[in-house]
């Protein structure tokens, strides 16, 4: 973390203990109220649980032209993206994507399209459907290894995080805690169910948490379709592609469904913001990110929906190259902010349980 | 958009004058009347609210449970709570309206938007006469100007109102400053909200002499009394001690104004008081909040410079609320002295006279009056004296920082305004402009966001039917 954003963020901490007007809004409140001066690990903790819905911001009485110049969802925005990139493994490509994200993202779509297009062209295989274009065994020798990085690179992130923040042994209920609040996207709601100030000013608004949980859901409905799906080829010997009717359809067409408006609110929303209320820096990233879960739920649906059609190599190309990119990319796109976000709430829920004792 | 409202031309019902609280409230009441509505609000956008913005409660009698309010708080209590921190100088008749009026008045707030922190949901919301709102002031005026913006009433930021004309027993003409340039309403009916004078340091002066220069404003720059005088000078009539203004001690180091509710400091009862010479002036353990709170203004303000310094050792710093700014931090009382610009000799001395004085302190209690007291020292320190003795050593400086004024206009039950010969038909007065009649003297937490609300809307109210009819 840049020592000028951690002194910043102390100095407005500070103040902000010494008010707790916003102490109803969401868990970051709470939490600084434990605590009389604020090391890197407590600021890293409390800019993970801060979910940016601008409240605090609204609510402050010291914002600019105030001399105390508060704006506790920019600094915690800034913290946070600070974190991510000192835990993320390998450093570097995180920073990055931060700075150039929309472009990276395109690229790498386009890059292993373009891969996906080689292999197809060199080698024909002999499946049916989506196979026939691209053999299941080529796709597993890309795709396994290629869902298995980012887990082990998050996992070494995120080792990182809880030795920051002095994490200690989870225990299954401080994990639930933390799953419904996620569930619930409850740091959203602004302590009234009104939710956010996203938006618009100081108008409390549910929309950015209702299309925040559309992709959320849709993405579990999609991971699960995918997951179905490789329980049946491998283990029920039902290889694809699969009918309307299967499984695996019925969880993904909904769930991409879901992303694809989910994502484009989001996108909508995003544009309206206030970017001085968030991290400016990352903006790009973040929006290169929503665009991309957009393109491979909307490509999904086309390969579905133009089955048949000569558009489909093209297209399949395409949303492969778009699914493996998001997959390498998210240890450093904002998709691994649900990883932390969820790391951050265990702690939280262990930080009340021990502020009880 | 702001510059359509500068049309001579347009006509309102109603001009309400000010952006905070009870203006608000006045703003919405004759609004949902029918009653067409300009608000004149002297600060740009992001400082509308005035001193509303800076509250965290407001005190609400209740027969039972009441949204946030738990228990029962009845209108007995309430007045007798009202009685004791005003020494009895209050207006029975209104001050009982008041109170009576804000078991509804609540459940109103809500129904307009603001919302409050569910029952013992944080440390703030711990009572059972006082509701917090949720985000503080400044969200309980954010939700009031939607509200007001969706009845339709404009809102023109920046107007500052320097006259309103009086002529036999009307208001005929409210002129008012935007962008440089003078421009004139002719509205059938004026409320004032316009608050105190409290930001007008000239005129703390005539009650305070120079030392007011010295004085913190805990509030909005922006209330400096430019309506009330121009009515009083018109000889509309006035209640209050022109003298008299609520102060507190606050940190040394706020800014000059609207340093708000984090620049208190609760460390007094744990620390010995000095001013700049080093010397102790009063017993720091004389009373729990909220009675110390108030009378450290004052104190303060009588010292040379109107400066002072509490000392606390290291077994204190976490004892009361933290303080928006570190304390200054020393290993020894020396270094404590070179870094505070105090006196060494005299600060070393004062604060060995203090701890020989102080005996056994095994009945210690923060959050009570422990009577654990000096002996043989004057003054005296009557509860929590423990020694300073345990480095490090912080000091926090101290200064006078004013609430409130209460010099205000006089008003009737119907919130209305009079002079000699009788009231002025159309015009009304909410909030702190008229908070003296029942707040001469003395403070009671929340009492003066409830003043503002139930006279807001009786204002309000009586502004649009006189307007209609
Ligand atoms: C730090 C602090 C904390 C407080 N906490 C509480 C609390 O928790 N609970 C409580 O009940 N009370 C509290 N008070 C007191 C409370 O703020 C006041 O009683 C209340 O805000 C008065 O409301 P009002 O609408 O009358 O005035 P204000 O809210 O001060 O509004 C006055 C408005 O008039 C405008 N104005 C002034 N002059 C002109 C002009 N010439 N032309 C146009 N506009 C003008 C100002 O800009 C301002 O918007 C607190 C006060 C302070 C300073
Ligand atoms: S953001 Fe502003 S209003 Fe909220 S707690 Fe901090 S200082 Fe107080
Ligand atoms: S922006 Fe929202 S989530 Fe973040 S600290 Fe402020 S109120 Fe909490």
């Amino acid at each position: 973390m840049q020592m000028d954003n951690l002194e910043e963020a102390r100095r407005q901490a500070e103040i902000c203990n010494a008010c707790r007007y916003c102490e109803g809004y969401c868990a970051v409140f709470p939490a600084l109220q434990l605590h009389r001066s604020f090391s890197e690990g407590t600021i890293t903790q409390l800019a993970n649980l801060c979910h940016n819905c601008r409240g605090c911001y609204y609510a402050c009485q010291y914002t600019d032209p105030h001399e105390f110049n508060i704006n506790i969802p920019q600094v915690m925005a800034e913290a946070r993206q600070k974190s991510w990139e000192t835990f993320a493994w390998p450093g570097g490509i995180a920073r990055m994507f931060q700075k150039r994200g929309s472009l990276i993202a395109l690229a790498t779509i386009i890059g292993f399209a373009v891969i996906f297009y080689v292999i197809r062209v060199l080698k024909p295989s002999g499946g049916e459907g989506f196979y026939a274009i691209v053999s299941h065994a080529t796709m597993t020798s890309i795709f396994l290894p290629a869902f298995l990085y980012p887990l082990f690179s998050l996992g070494i992130s995120l080792r990182r995080y809880w030795r920051k923040v002095d994490g200690e042994k989870i225990t299954w209920g401080q994990f639930r805690s933390a799953l419904i609040s996620a569930g619930k996207l409850k740091n959203l709601s602004g302590g009234h169910g009104d939710g956010c100030n996203f938006e618009e000013e100081d108008r409390f608004s549910n929309q950015r948490r209702y299309a925040h949980q559309a992709v959320l859901y849709g993405f579990l409905l999609c991971f699960a379709a995918t997951c179905s799906g490789t329980v049946m080829y491998y283990f029920l010997n039902m290889p694809g592609p699969y009918s309307i009717f299967s499984i695996p359809k019925l969880l993904g067409i909904p769930g991409g469904l879901l992303i694809l408006v989910g994502c484009s609110k989001l996108i909508q929303l995003k544009l309206k913001a206030d970017p001085e209320l968030g991290s400016a820096r990352v903006w790009s990233g973040e929006m290169g990110f929503v665009g991309l879960l957009l393109f491979i739920a909307l490509s999904g649906l086309l390969l579905f929906s133009l089955g048949g059609t000569a558009a489909l190599p093209l297209l399949l190309d395409l949303h492969l190259g778009a699914v493996l990119a998001f997959f390498l990319l998210t240890p450093y796109t904002k998709m691994s902010h649900g990883f932390y976000r969820m790391a951050a709430l265990i702690r939280d829920a262990q930080m009340k349980s021990e502020s009880k004792k | 958009m702001q510059k359509g409202f500068l049309s001579v031309n347009t006509h309102y019902d109603l001009a309400v004058i000010g952006g905070g609280n009870a203006a608000l409230c006045a703003a919405i009441t004759a609004a949902e009347l029918g009653a067409k509505v300009i608000i004149l609000e002297t600060a740009p956008k992001p400082y509308r609210g005035g001193n509303s913005r800076h509250t965290r409660d407001i005190r609400c009698m209740h027969r039972g449970p009441l949204g946030p309010l738990e228990g029962d708080y009845s209108e007995d209590e309430y007045y007798e709570d009202l009685l004791k921190v005003t020494g009895g100088k209050t207006n029975e008749q209104l001050a009982r309206l008041v109170i009576r009026s804000s078991e509804k008045a609540l459940p109103w707030m809500q129904k307009h938007g603001v919302h409050f922190q569910p029952p013992l949901s944080g440390t703030l919301s711990l009572t059972r006469t006082n509701a917090f709102f949720l985000g503080g002031g400044k969200s309980l005026v954010n939700a009031y100007y939607r509200t007001a913006g969706k009845l339709g009433v404009d809102v023109l930021y920046r107007a500052h109102v320097k006259h309103l004309q009086l002529e036999g027993n009307h208001i005929t003409r409210v002129d008012y400053v935007y962008e440089g340039q003078q421009y004139q309403i002719e509205p059938r009916s004026v409320v004032a909200a316009s608050g105190g004078f409290e930001a007008n340091l000239k005129w703390l002066e005539k009650a305070w002499g120079p030392a007011a220069e010295n004085f913190l404003i805990r509030g909005t720059p922006y209330n400096r009394g430019v309506v009330l005088e121009d009515l009083l000078e018109q000889g509309v009539q006035s209640v209050g001690d022109p003298t008299q203004c609520h102060a507190v001690a606050i940190d040394g180091r706020a800014p000059k104004f609207d340093g708000g509710i984090v620049t208190r400091l609760d460390c007094v009862p744990f620390s010995i008081v000095v001013n700049k010479e080093a010397q102790r002036f009063y017993d720091e353990g004389e009373d729990i909040w909220p009675k110390r709170y108030a009378i450290w203004g004052r104190l303060v303000a009588q010292q040379p410079d109107q400066v002072a310094f509490a000392i606390i050792d290291s077994k204190s710093l976490k004892m009361f609320m933290p303080s928006a700014f570190p304390p200054t931090e020393a290993n020894t009382l020396e270094e404590l002295a070179e870094k505070t610009s105090l006196p060494s000799e005299k600060l070393i001395d004062t604060i060995a006279t203090f701890n020989a004085a102080c005996g056994s302190s095994d009945a210690f209690h923060p959050t009570e009056l422990d009577s654990v007291a000096t002996t043989g020292l004057t003054p005296e320190k009557t509860n929590w004296a423990r020694p300073i003795s345990e480095p490090p050593f912080y000091c926090y400086s101290l200064r006078t920082g004013v609430t409130f004024t209460y010099l205000a206009l006089k008003i009737d039950e119907n919130a209305q305004c009079s002079t000699a010969t009788g009231p002025v038909k159309n015009l009304w007065a909410a909030g702190e402009t008229m908070a003296g009649s029942i707040l001469s003297q003395g403070y009671l937490a929340g009492l003066g966001m409830m003043i503002g609300t139930v006279f807001g809307r009786i204002a309000g109210r009586e502004a649009a039917n006189y307007a209609n009819g």
